[in-house]
């Protein structure tokens, strides 16, 4: 009873949370919904027992994903969305269609739920545990997502660095502008002498 | 013990999933966007989580941390992207993004 009530809570506030995010038009409202269903969501894991994966959830998804999207938000000046014919034509055709689609989805699971249920503690997901899955049988796919993250580093960089800046700061050292300048005011000062 | 079913977790991650493609559809902030498919590989996970905990294997969660990795890495490039596109058209509309090239 104890657990039901947990999970209602938190997936109440979860809800709660995406409806907010879609309803905001400010990004960084948005942003702040997000934060609280990744915590809730942290809290849904806890309640299955998946120990490591909440607090995963919170360092990486709450902490650092988070913070690059408000960090970016903040550098870009994000203001309020305006509204336009296409998000129009997406509000009339995508809420039903998105509706229809969750509610058929929903259906079908509820009527093909079978009486398994999760209790707490029914599975420890503990460090120990993943790590020995993680090291020995997912070995590979660990160590090419390592590579994953070292082309997405290298990618970031890439595409945020400005090429014009690198220009710009070469051409303007060798050339020297004042001298002929002094020149021509030394001739013109010559000229009114004579 | 008392405990809860697995379709309600289930119909719990589809709801947050639709949310997400509900954004992506009627937002018009690029930003915005983005966070919905936060959303989604969100909604998906909390699914896998409940799966490993009905069959009593970790490899489902042992699969949310490569789904989290991508979405890391997906944020990063994703934000550059933005950060680029910004640069080049001034605007984050997505309605006003509309030519390859300038």
């Amino acid at each position: 009873m104890f657990h039901l009530i947990l999970f209602l809570f938190f997936g109440a506030i979860c809800v709660a949370g995406a409806v907010n995010l879609l309803m905001q038009s400010h990004p960084i409202n948005s942003a702040l919904s997000l934060v609280v269903v990744m915590g809730s969501l942290a809290v849904e894991y806890l309640l299955l027992g998946a120990e490591f994966v909440a607090a995963v959830q919170v360092i990486v998804y709450a902490g650092a994903i988070m913070v690059m999207f408000l960090i970016t938000i903040m550098l870009l000046n994000a203001g309020k969305e305006e509204r336009s014919h296409g998000s129009r034509v997406a509000m009339l055709l995508g809420v039903p269609g998105v509706v229809i689609g969750g509610a058929l989805i929903a259906w079908t699971i509820l009527a093909r739920s079978t009486t398994d249920s999760v209790s707490i503690g029914a599975l420890q997901g503990d460090p120990r545990g993943i790590a020995k899955l993680l090291f020995h049988a997912f070995l590979l796919p660990f160590e090419v997502t390592s590579v994953l993250i070292l082309i997405a580093i290298m990618g970031a960089v890439v595409l945020v660095s400005r090429p014009e800046a690198v220009v710009r700061s070469a051409d303007s050292s060798p050339v020297r502008q004042p001298e002929p300048m002094i020149k021509d005011r030394e001739l013109v000062a010559a000229g009114k002498d004579h | 013990m008392a405990a809860v079913p697995l379709s309600y977790y289930l119909v719990l991650s589809g709801i947050l999933f639709f949310c997400g493609v509900l954004g992506f559809l009627i937002k018009r902030n690029i930003i915005t966007i983005f966070m919905s498919i936060e959303l989604m590989l969100n909604g998906v996970n909390l699914s896998f989580v409940a799966f490993a905990a009905q069959w009593h294997s970790l490899n489902g969660q042992v699969f949310v941390f490569f789904v989290m990795v991508v979405a890391a890495a997906e944020a990063a490039v994703g934000l550059a992207i933005i950060i680029a596109v910004y640069r080049t058209r001034e605007t984050l509309n997505v309605d006003q993004v509309n030519l390859l090239k300038l």
